[in-house]
């Protein structure tokens, strides 16, 4: 008898202890600076609501491919994860992977952001990091050249061509094919040229072409070495190492760039400016880069949208935006107690990238990785040739044709 | 007639049913399934279910201009790769083929490039061949020599990964031949010693001829590996610059998880397979015919 109890006491106890295990959810984040904050913070997460949180970092491509593995073959167990909106939203969505998020409070969210986070009428992620594009430079070289801060392109290719030395690239910027193509983004619309015009490509318009010469050429003049294999990855050690005078890539790298123990440039001699203004206009990107989404596929939705609300929340974005990572919260950047503490030229810039900014930096599409590839082939012939390429024009054309057969696969063409 | 139980009835079958399995789950399976793969349209940006579309995958892939420059690009990467790993690597063998001082230690040397992570050889050799503060340049400016260009120039980049790859994989060859040399009978060498042959003879008429079977199947082994190279490429320089140093298996991850374009990197993984097969025989073939 005394057995029998003891075996269904056992029984009743694993059953429950089966019960408290499945409070148990698996975040996939980005070796990103939010990612980084976000598992520092998770500790705290899992105290207050007792379910344990399974976090995985992956770099931001490897990210893609994992989760597109897991969700394209249904085995996924992912519950929440990070996502690139501009990169990955519109074939996430049209593959049915991210929960709709009917009970998240988006009112703290501008509309430039809430654009990419909406599809159809609901939103299917939060919008966490917004980028614009800046100018970084070194206010040790510029004071000692004698120059001011460039504010229009001209003034750009002759501080870059002042400053380019044997020892210092004069001017900087992603020159890696694909990669390139975001930071190109903001020369294109400065000049009035565009990837995408109503769902059909564009980057073969005279605007375009012309920022795309103007592009090359100072990578290839004043650039560092090996431009063409260069990502943000590349040039940020080179820009910490003092090789580099200016700059020009996404806002969230400040943070990093003065970090002491990764630079021997010191935070005092770092800058940060506006992009400067293009022959037509001033619109530099202004982006959200990141954003947080639950899986369709998880089964544990309930603790799933708990985590994302508090993983999303203003009390974070506000230490994030304190340690440089620029957020997409208004709530954040309206908290002067916050801004007091966040560098005052990141505060500047973005107020004024919020206001005049382009929402992409990229084609919005869903075969954007094919789409970069192809355009970045015309932004490194005009490296190569230092904007002076004879057939720019055609192989521009030529990769128009074959972005619009992209869009016509995938049922984009002319949509928008 | 004696029966018995259904396992001695059965051994021929059973014995090398979990081989035969292992085989057909691991290795069959995803060749086959590929193969139904490439004559789908599956694509993933497309949101659309897949459905068979015969040989559409097929024209689209071979009408890219950059999939012909991958398969030129594979071989010339094998190429350049495997003869001088042969080379170097006979070299190697053939100065560890005797006793000295450290052998033991110069062996455990050699095979520590083998057993490294090609992603984390990859990581550090894109520090050694960064053109501005990279050690290459550095060692070549304390020589007085211009700065190249590495990984990050179309023109050398697939020489600099070849180069990589010959520092991992020389001493897989060394070490092949090195076998090779020790199971070689003596006999000749002592009657060309006595008929007066010098080094050079004795090199090329005794020890190549006798080694050469050895030395084959190492350069078979080495470049079918070779032909399928991704690791080093992919973490070195993604396929760049442009797509200057893609080969097949490169340029099929892009099409697959870059692009989400299945089917079609499917077509590009079917020609590999093809390729890397057909390049075997023809190895295995000429073989038979001079009897090596």
């Amino acid at each position: 008898m005394k057995a029998r109890l003891l075996a269904v006491l056992m029984l009743l106890a694993l059953v429950f202890g089966a019960g408290a295990q499945a409070k148990e959810i698996r975040v996939l984040v980005a070796n990103h600076p939010y990612g980084d904050l976000l598992k520092a913070a998770i500790p705290e997460y899992e105290k207050a609501t007792g379910v344990k949180v399974n976090v995985e970092s992956l770099q931001e491509s490897q990210l893609t491919t994992k989760l597109t593995t897991e969700f394209a073959t249904n085995s996924s167990s992912v519950d929440v994860f990070m996502t690139r909106p501009l990169q990955e939203g519109k074939m996430f969505y049209k593959n049915g992977w991210y929960e709709p998020l009917t009970s998240y409070d988006f009112s703290d969210y501008p509309d430039s952001a809430m654009g990419v986070a909406r599809f159809g009428n609901k939103p299917y992620l939060v919008p966490l990091v917004t980028e614009w594009q800046v100018l970084y430079y070194r206010k040790d070289l510029f004071k000692k050249a004698g120059l001011s801060v460039p504010k229009t392109f001209t003034e750009l290719e002759a501080a870059a061509k002042a400053l380019d030395s044997a020892d210092v690239a004069g001017f900087a910027s992603r020159g890696k094919g694909a990669a390139a193509v975001t930071q190109i983004s903001s020369f294109l619309y400065n000049y009035g040229g565009a990837f995408l015009d109503k769902g059909v490509a564009v980057f073969d318009s005279k605007e375009a072409l012309e920022a795309t010469r103007f592009y090359g050429k100072l990578l290839a003049l004043y650039g560092p070495t090996g431009v063409t294999s260069m990502s943000w990855e590349n040039i940020m050690p080179l820009f910490q190492a003092g090789k580099v005078a200016m700059w020009t890539d996404a806002s969230v790298f400040f943070g990093q760039i003065v970090d002491p123990a990764k630079s021997q440039v010191t935070a005092a001699d770092v800058g940060i400016a506006n992009m400067p203004a293009g022959p037509k206009t001033n619109n530099p990107f202004f982006v959200v880069s990141w954003g947080m989404a639950v899986a369709r596929q998880s089964k544990n939705k309930v603790q799933a949208m708990d985590f994302i609300k508090w993983a999303t929340s203003a009390d974070l974005a506000k230490k994030a935006l304190v340690a440089s990572i620029p957020m997409s919260r208004d709530s954040a950047w309206a908290d002067p107690a916050v801004v007091a503490k966040t560098n005052p030229e990141l505060v500047t810039t973005q107020a004024f990238a919020a206001k005049n900014g382009n929402p992409f930096d990229r084609p919005y599409m869903s075969a954007v990785g094919n789409a970069r590839d192809l355009i970045g082939e015309v932004i490194i012939e005009s490296i190569n040739t230092a904007g002076t390429s004879q057939k720019l024009a055609d192989l521009a054309k030529q990769k128009v044709k074959q972005v619009n057969e992209l869009l016509e696969d995938t049922g984009e063409y002319g949509m928008y | 007639m004696t029966k018995g139980s259904f396992v001695e009835r059965h051994f021929k079958i059973l014995f090398p049913l979990p081989a035969v399995s292992f085989i057909i789950v691991m290795m069959l399976f995803p060749v086959i399934y590929t193969l139904f793969l490439s004559f789908t349209n599956w694509n993933l940006t497309s949101g659309m279910p897949l459905s068979l579309v015969g040989f559409k995958s097929y024209l689209r892939v071979l009408r890219e201009p950059r999939f012909l420059e991958a398969i030129g690009r594979t071989f010339s990467f094998t190429a350049i790769a495997v003869v001088v790993e042969t080379v170097l690597g006979l070299a190697v063998a053939l100065l560890l083929n005797r006793e000295f001082k450290g052998k033991s230690i110069m062996k455990l040397i050699l095979l520590l490039p083998l057993v490294a992570t090609p992603v984390a050889i990859g990581i550090v050799w894109n520090l050694f061949f960064d053109p501005t503060i990279g050690l290459a340049n550095y060692v070549l400016s304390l020589f007085g020599l211009p700065r190249a260009a590495w990984v990050s120039s179309s023109a050398s980049v697939i020489p600099s990964l070849a180069l990589v790859d010959i520092w991992q994989w020389t001493p897989m060859i060394a070490l092949i031949v090195l076998a090779g040399l020790a199971s070689l009978s003596q006999e000749p060498y002592e009657s060309a010693k006595v008929d007066g042959a010098n080094a050079v003879q004795i090199f090329t008429k005794i020890t190549l001829p006798m080694i050469s079977p050895t030395l084959l199947t190492a350069m078979i082994l080495r470049s079918v590996d070779a032909l399928k190279t991704y690791d080093i490429i992919y973490a070195m320089t993604g396929g760049g610059p442009g797509y200057s140093s893609e080969t097949l298996n490169v340029m099929a991850y892009k099409y697959s998880f870059e692009y989400f374009r299945m089917g079609q990197s499917s077509v590009i993984l079917v020609f590999l397979f093809i390729l890397v097969l057909a390049f075997s025989l023809g190895i295995m073939a000429l073989r038979k015919r001079f009897e090596l």
